[in-house]
């Protein structure tokens, strides 16, 4: 049946009416949705206030879900495990995989040591975890990458915490509710983390690639030495992101750059931890005349 | 013999005498809507766009197979709701389902024919332009992000919709499952 030509829904006035009103209500909310996207993108933090309240009130299922998500990811492993070569051959993996995660720390901390001594009186003060936490929620159907974790402002964090993992880092606190906060994991487009090379410290930034990898932007230009299979760090350059925690593995060599394989991938970890903001140690005194005589 | 001592059916098909729940009727469509919303998010910690916006496929599934039951001013509050939760910037998700919703409403103004596939397309249509716009709205706000990560995206969402539409279906015969007495 093809419509009619007079799209008049009958002679009923209130019928007319009706119609009228919805079309204009559905005009509203366009209206009221191009107003809310203009102020949150000219001013991203507007909203965070409404958005951090959401996800308290929701952090209790976001909790259970989180634990049953971990079960069953368990659960799977396991049964993985046995079709494998057995449970033993997993946990080996894993200590593996965690050992190789070790070694680099350490000489990424055998760099550092390195550059320290070579400054005077710096003494590099232990990581402070403000809290554990657990990744409860993730926007996963979104093309930014953001998640939530199970602490907040009631537990000591901030804005602009640094989270980490056992494995590496995660990415950095960007809103704090009362019992929830919202971290900007590193492969999002918009995180931006200076590293360096594990092995020599050649400086680089790292900027999430939007699918999951890092694309790594060497700073000096020229020949690019990095290989398959290097480790990046975080420098700590400009404060925030500790230096030495482990960050990605070089996977693809680009022009200026590479392409990066985060080490801990957010869904395959279960706890997380988050850090006191890194300030690098102020610049030792100036050395007074006499001293210098010496 | 047994199921006449046993007291018949059960209850939710004794059809005599009984009518649907107005409260379950007028509310379940707009909370499996607010709770699509929210489930993408806890399936897993993603760290690509992977999940179909499971709010926006039953916000459409809902107006396609009921039109009129959801008005168009329902996108405001349910897409309100998304934005808290959906990481898009927030009024994304109000702008775009107000779209879709009053796009929805004058193609089937004009094209009153129904089957599967014309529904589908129509659909399919929806939500490539919402994935596609939502990316627009975010590279907007400063993501910069390139078009080829959103089309697993694309791809899983197009294909989930008519599972959407079969829960949907399904959603929609438990709603008006006659459960109340009358007297």
């Amino acid at each position: 049946m093809a419509p009619p030509a007079n799209r008049r829904f009958g002679f009923s006035r209130r019928a007319q009416n009706a119609t009228f009103l919805s079309y204009t209500a559905g005009v509203v909310g366009l209206v009221v949705g191009i107003g809310l996207v203009t102020v949150s993108i000219v001013k991203p933090e507007a909203f965070a206030g409404v958005r951090t309240a959401a996800t308290d009130a929701t952090e209790p299922m976001g909790q259970a879900t989180a634990a049953g998500r971990s079960y069953s990811k368990n659960f799977f492993a396991s049964i993985a495990g046995y079709l494998t070569s057995g449970r033993e051959h997993a946990r080996l993996e894993r200590e593996l995989a965690e050992a190789k995660v070790r070694l680099v720390e350490a000489q990424a901390t055998e760099a550092e040591n390195r550059r320290l001594k070579r400054l005077l009186a710096l003494k590099d003060v232990e990581p402070d975890v403000v809290a554990s936490a657990r990744l409860t929620r993730s926007t996963s159907a979104s093309v930014r990458r953001f998640a939530i974790i199970d602490v907040g402002r009631k537990d000591g964090v901030t804005k602009g915490m640094p989270v980490r993992s056992a494995t590496g880092l995660v990415g950095r606190v960007l809103e704090v509710g009362a019992t929830s906060a919202r971290v900007l994991l590193i492969t999002d487009t918009e995180s931006l983390v200076p590293v360096r090379r594990a092995s020599d410290g050649v400086p680089a930034f790292a900027q999430g690639h939007g699918d999951g990898t890092i694309r790594v932007r060497l700073i000096n230009l020229g020949i690019n030495p990095l290989k398959k299979g290097d480790v990046m760090v975080s420098s700590g350059s400009g404060g925030l992101y500790r230096p030495g925690t482990p960050m990605a593995i070089v996977t693809e060599i680009l022009r200026d750059g590479a392409i990066a394989r985060v080490l801990s991938n957010p869904s395959d970890t279960d706890f997380v931890m988050v850090e006191e903001v890194w300030g690098p140690n102020e610049p030792p005194p100036p050395l007074n005349p006499d001293a210098e005589s010496d | 013999m047994p199921r006449l001592t046993s007291g018949g059916p059960p209850p939710s098909r004794r059809r005599i005498n009984r009518a649907p729940s107005p409260v379950l009727a007028h509310t379940l469509p707009w909370l499996t809507i607010l709770l699509g919303s929210m489930i993408p998010g806890w399936l897993l910690i993603a760290s690509a766009p992977v999940m179909p916006p499971l709010g926006f496929l039953l916000f459409i599934a809902w107006r396609q197979l009921r039109p009129g039951l959801l008005p168009i001013w329902s996108a405001l509050p349910l897409g309100l709701f998304d934005d808290l939760f959906s990481g898009q910037p927030f009024g994304a998700a109000v702008l775009l389902w107000s779209l879709a919703a009053i796009a929805l409403e004058f193609v089937e103004a004009r094209v009153p024919w129904r089957n599967f596939l014309t529904e589908w397309l129509l659909a399919i249509g929806l939500i490539v332009s919402y994935i596609v716009l939502c990316l627009g709205l975010n590279n907007l706000a400063g993501a910069g992000a390139p078009v080829r990560i959103i089309l697993p995206q694309i791809v899983i969402s197009v294909l989930s919709y008519p599972l959407v539409g079969r829960f949907v279906a399904v959603m929609d015969r438990l709603r008006l499952t006659p459960i109340t007495v009358l007297r």
